[in-house]
């Protein structure tokens, strides 16, 4: 158990490309991390410079108070599970995990390696295949196999590269709790790069996005969906993602394609002298007339539904809009960050599964002007961000996270550990 | 980014590769130009190059023997590229594309065939070449050396062609090519590299054989140019032809040199193409 | 000559079958066992296209090969081809009981057991250079490794001869500070000496081929499997030999059986250097000299019938003992 230091990180190729670029984060001993950021962003290749397999440009990396920058992986002892697993095709389910400790060289007995070997296949309900090839695995069996081979070797600090984005949805979402009981109860120090956000929201302590290998925010999941720093990752956090609306700053309101925001203290503030401005609203803010009381400062808005998706748990309806000339460079530009596809630009709006709303029909809905948010067109800053909210946020969630791990180890101290595991897939 | 102890690093393992692979080269290279009377120098470099080396065997009293003997080389290697290449990509289209029974025991032949000892054939083949008159002639040679390069050039290729995605055949008949336009324009293209560099590496080992060269002939008509050296005396009986056959030697070297430069990496994908893509 | 042959066997568990081979198993399988017409037609086709080839590759060794066990069962010989007579295993008998016979195959097991091993550690070395070599290094190493396997055995039993002759070799005047080696040692009068200048020229010739399949073989390895172990705490060494040599161990035994393969006919080398003087006869060139040097044919076939028989046991020894796989050399099927 380690804490892993990134001072002022850089990552750059031959051609002068920044891969990543000027990086700090502190990671506490224990803690969940999650990098997360679309493809292209540096997270893997940050992760592959905190575990050794890429050099570091300039910046420190320290694990606990030793400098590793120029430690060879083999001496920083950190796991890594890799995307692929990157199983031993030659060698049992037994020796892939028991293969890191065979390395070693005497300095444990076969007996301990075997005791070691069974404790993590116990707790990964791996057991009965330990004499198999990972060929004849499952892929969640070969990724639970991976993770075997991680906490075998007691390591400093887990490092999962994207560990479940080949298997399907359904075994992904075992996995993903698997991966937080698992955590849990070792409470080792955790770096995990995704590029689901699902995986970034559920795991994480704390989140960091990355875009261009700049990081643009480090939170706590629920402080970064509620106040984002900027566009990029009120863009990037949330699903659908949050909706972009060209703002015209009036007398009193801000006028938008889809009603106009009174101008309250806290808008006037962030808007500071501003004529345009892009307002953000979340899909789930939307709500209908129709089957919802209206509180008296909503703001209503007539709207020709386009296109209907029923979900079962919801239903997003989606009403078009021409955003306005001085933003539209700037949301393209942003949705080329977040991969997107550069398509029309829409309202999605996600409303209750109950709605008989379909397509084509006319529909009146409403948002609380509260819950929008307001960025600057120019660079993008949240400037409704409400900072004193965040570290609340951050605050709350850090505490339950200790309750979590006090609460994992008590039950492990009582020897229920495996029992805390139950089957996956 | 490379660190200067990597960079160091490289630069001495790629000298140690290129003198590995051009030292006995440059080394014959060197021979063939020392006069006569350095021969027994003990020197690497000749003091005072010539060419008279080159004349005696273009031009000079060796020229009869060397000059035919390439021609046989060269005219009895392409005809059996030819042939083989011929035959192995009719074969290797059927295993690769189609299904029938047997094309096992095609593969497994050819394996057989390929690590068959060529000595074994030699003397049954010398008897008999004897018997029915294609000792010492070109098809007498041409024959054999089938055995050198249909093998190779079947499983070669069989390989190349695995990795022709077929469909395109299809696809362009649906997109409105006749059959004919089909394997015309979406299949030839794909296949020929694949055949050229068959033929490359089957012209290579028909290049180099010996064994059928100096056992099925006996005379100027169809000694290849491997067997001619090996039977190449000195001007007088007791001068050593060294600085001649160093000479030849460079000449044949040549081409196979140029060939490698210009095609190296075809022949690398050829040559490692059946062995891991199976 | 050795076919470029070997298994796909090396996959990742993770990898997905080759898309070739994939859709050949569909194919394959989606057609009713039943034989209908159409695959009656194909069958045709198939031996219509592949016919040729197979008749050929039968003509040109099946039948000689019969040939040569028949004829060895006579006492032939061409100077006197009216005296034939058959004599039925007695060749053979002669052959076996002969010190000779038994000289040559020791001295060729030698040759091909210390070539492979030598060429196993430098094609090892010289793949290992080219799998990590950068791209602009890569293309002029490969194009240095192909010159020898290009160049003709003959040339290259002359370039390693005159280097180690004594009147016109530079070695032994480079290297007469090697305890040893004097201006006037004759590498070719002693077997020892004489098999070392062979053996080089052997090993010099074909191990760029070994190199290139191990080459190919390291490619296979998953990148991230190296990662990983690095990441378990392996050494380099530790990687070389946990990981990556068991991983291409399919590609390293087929590149090894059809080494030894090939090293166990070796002819041209010697043939040119020492015509088997000094005790450096190999089975291949007494073969030869008996046939079509002496002329006598029974004799001179026995040999090859003999050669040949060994040529089977290497393969029978390698694919039940070391368990080469060549069934995936087949093409997966």
């Amino acid at each position: 158990m380690s804490a892993i230091t990134l001072k002022n990180i850089v990552k750059e190729y031959g051609d002068g490309y920044a891969a990543v670029n000027d990086v700090s984060l502190d990671i506490a001993d224990g803690e969940f991390v999650i990098l997360v950021g679309p493809s292209g962003c540096g997270k893997s290749t940050l992760l592959r410079m905190i575990v050794g397999l890429e050099d570091i440009t300039s910046g420190e990396l320290r694990i606990d108070d030793d400098l590793v920058n120029d430690k060879a992986p083999r001496d920083r002892d950190l796991a890594m599970v890799f995307q692929n697993y990157a199983l031993y095709p030659h060698l049992t389910v037994f020796e892939n995990i028991a293969f890191p400790l065979r390395l070693t060289k005497g300095a444990l007995s076969d007996d301990e390696i075997d005791a070691r070997v069974r404790r993590a296949s116990t707790l990964l309900e791996l057991d009965e295949h330990l004499d198999r090839k990972p060929a004849n695995l499952s892929g969640g069996q070969r990724q639970r196999v991976a993770m075997g081979r991680a906490i075998v070797r007691e390591a400093r600090a887990f490092l999962f590269d994207e560990p479940l984005s080949n298997l399907d949805a359904k075994l992904r979402g075992q996995m993903r709790t698997e991966i937080a009981r698992m955590q849990r109860t070792l409470g080792t120090t955790t770096v995990y790069v995704t590029h689901d956000q699902t995986e970034a929201l559920t795991l994480g302590d704390r989140v960091a996005v990355l875009r261009r290998g700049v990081l643009q925010q480090v939170a706590s999941p629920r402080s970064l969906y509620e106040q984002p720093v900027n566009l990029f990752v009120a863009g990037f956090i949330g699903s659908p993602p949050m909706n972009f609306l060209p703002g015209t700053v009036g007398e009193s309101s801000i006028s938008t394609p889809f009603g106009d925001l009174p101008l309250t203290d806290r808008l006037r503030s962030a808007v500071d002298g501003r004529e345009i401005v892009i307002v953000g609203i979340r899909p789930d803010a939307f709500h209908d007339v129709d089957e919802s009381d209206v509180p008296d400062e909503a703001v209503r808005f007539e709207a020709e539904i386009d296109v209907t998706e029923w979900l079962g748990s919801e239903l997003y309806a989606y009403v078009p809009f021409t955003s306005h000339d001085d933003v539209a460079a700037k949301l393209e530009e942003l949705d080329r960050d977040l991969d997107g596809e550069g398509m029309r630009t829409q309202l999605v709006v996600s409303l209750d599964a109950m709605s008989t709303l379909t397509d084509g029909d006319d529909a009146t809905l409403w948002f609380d002007p509260a819950s929008a948010h307001v960025f600057d067109p120019e660079t993008g800053d949240n400037l409704t961000r409400d900072a004193e909210r965040a570290s609340k946020l951050d605050e709350h969630g850090a505490k339950a996270r200790k309750r979590a791990i006090e609460r994992a180890r008590e039950k492990a101290e009582r020897g229920e550990a495996s029992v805390a595991v139950p089957s996956a897939g | 980014m490379l660190t200067t102890k990597q960079k160091v690093w490289w630069a001495l393992g790629t000298v140690a590769v290129l003198v590995y692979a051009l030292f006995p080269v440059a080394a014959i290279f060197a021979t063939s130009f020392k006069p006569s009377s350095e021969l027994t120098s003990g020197t690497f470099l000749p003091s005072s190059p010539t060419l008279s080396n080159y004349e005696s065997i273009l031009a000079g009293d060796a020229q009869e023997l060397f000059l035919s003997s390439l021609r046989n080389s060269i005219g009895i290697s392409v005809i059996s590229t030819v042939l083989a290449s011929i035959l192995a990509t009719l074969a290797a289209y059927a295993i690769a594309r189609l299904d029938f029974p047997g094309k096992k025991l095609v593969l497994m032949t050819s394996l057989a065939v390929s690590i068959f000892p060529v000595i074994s054939i030699v003397t049954p083949l010398f008897n008999l070449w004897r018997t029915i008159g294609l000792y010492d002639t070109w098809p007498g040679l041409i024959i054999p050396y089938m055995s050198l390069t249909l093998p190779i050039s079947i499983w070669t290729l069989t390989a190349f062609f695995r990795q022709i995605p077929w469909e395109l055949e299809q696809a362009a008949q649906v997109d409105g090519a006749t059959t004919y336009q089909a394997f015309r324009r979406a299949i030839v293209p794909l296949a020929a590299p694949g055949v050229f560099t068959t033929a490359l590496i089957a012209f290579f080992i028909a290049w180099n054989d010996f064994v059928y060269g100096i056992s099925l002939t006996s005379t100027s008509a169809a000694r290849p140019v491997p067997a001619a050296l090996a039977f190449f005396t000195g001007s007088s009986q007791f001068e050593e032809p060294t600085g001649a056959i160093s000479a030849a030697a460079v000449v044949v070297t040549i081409p196979v040199v140029v060939l490698v430069l210009l095609f190296q990496r075809q022949i690398v994908s050829g040559l490692t193409q059946g062995a891991v893509k199976g | 000559m050795s076919a470029t042959t070997g298994p796909g066997a090396t996959s990742s568990p993770t990898a997905a079958p080759s898309s070739s081979s994939a859709r050949n198993a569909n194919a394959t399988s989606s057609r009713k066992p039943r034989r209908s017409a159409r695959r009656r037609a194909e069958a045709r086709l198939g031996w219509i296209l592949a016919g040729p080839a197979f008749v050929v590759m039968l003509a040109v060794t099946l039948y000689p090969i019969l040939q040569a066990v028949w004829e060895s069962l006579f006492n032939y010989q061409l100077t006197a081809p009216d005296d034939r007579t058959f004599v039925g295993l007695n060749n053979y008998l002669v052959i076996l009981t002969d010190s000779i016979f038994w000289r040559a195959m020791g001295v060729t097991t030698l040759i091909m057991v210390i070539t492979v091993a030598v060429e196993l550690v430098i094609g090892f070395g010289l793949a290992m250079v080219m799998h990590r070599a950068l791209r602009r290094l890569r293309g002029l190493l490969r194009t240095a490794i192909l010159v020898p396997y290009g160049i003709i055995t003959v040339v290259s039993a002359f370039a390693w001869f005159y280097a180690f002759d004594t009147t016109s070799g530079f070695v032994n005047s480079w290297f007469d500070w090697v305890p040893g080696i004097s201006s006037d040692l004759n590498w070719f009068a002693e077997t020892p000496t004489a098999l070392i200048v062979i053996m080089a020229s052997e090993i010099w010739k074909t191990t760029p081929f070994i190199s290139l399949l191990l080459l190919a073989g390291l490619a296979q390895v998953p990148g991230d499997l190296e990662e990983a172990a690095k990441v378990d705490g392996a050494t380099p060494w530790q990687v070389f030999k946990r990981v990556i040599v068991p991983n291409m161990k399919a590609a390293i035994m087929v590149a090894v059986l059809f080494r030894a393969l090939d090293a166990f006919r070796i002819f041209d080398n010697v043939f040119i250097m020492t015509q088997g003087s000094a005790g450096t006869e190999v089975l291949a060139l007494l073969a030869y000299r008996t046939s079509i040097g002496q002329l006598q044919i029974g004799m001179g076939s026995a040999i090859s019938v003999l050669l040949f028989l060994c040529v089977i046991v290497i393969c029978f020894i390698a694919i039940k003992v070391f368990k080469v796989d060549l069934a995936p050399a087949q093409g997966g099927k």
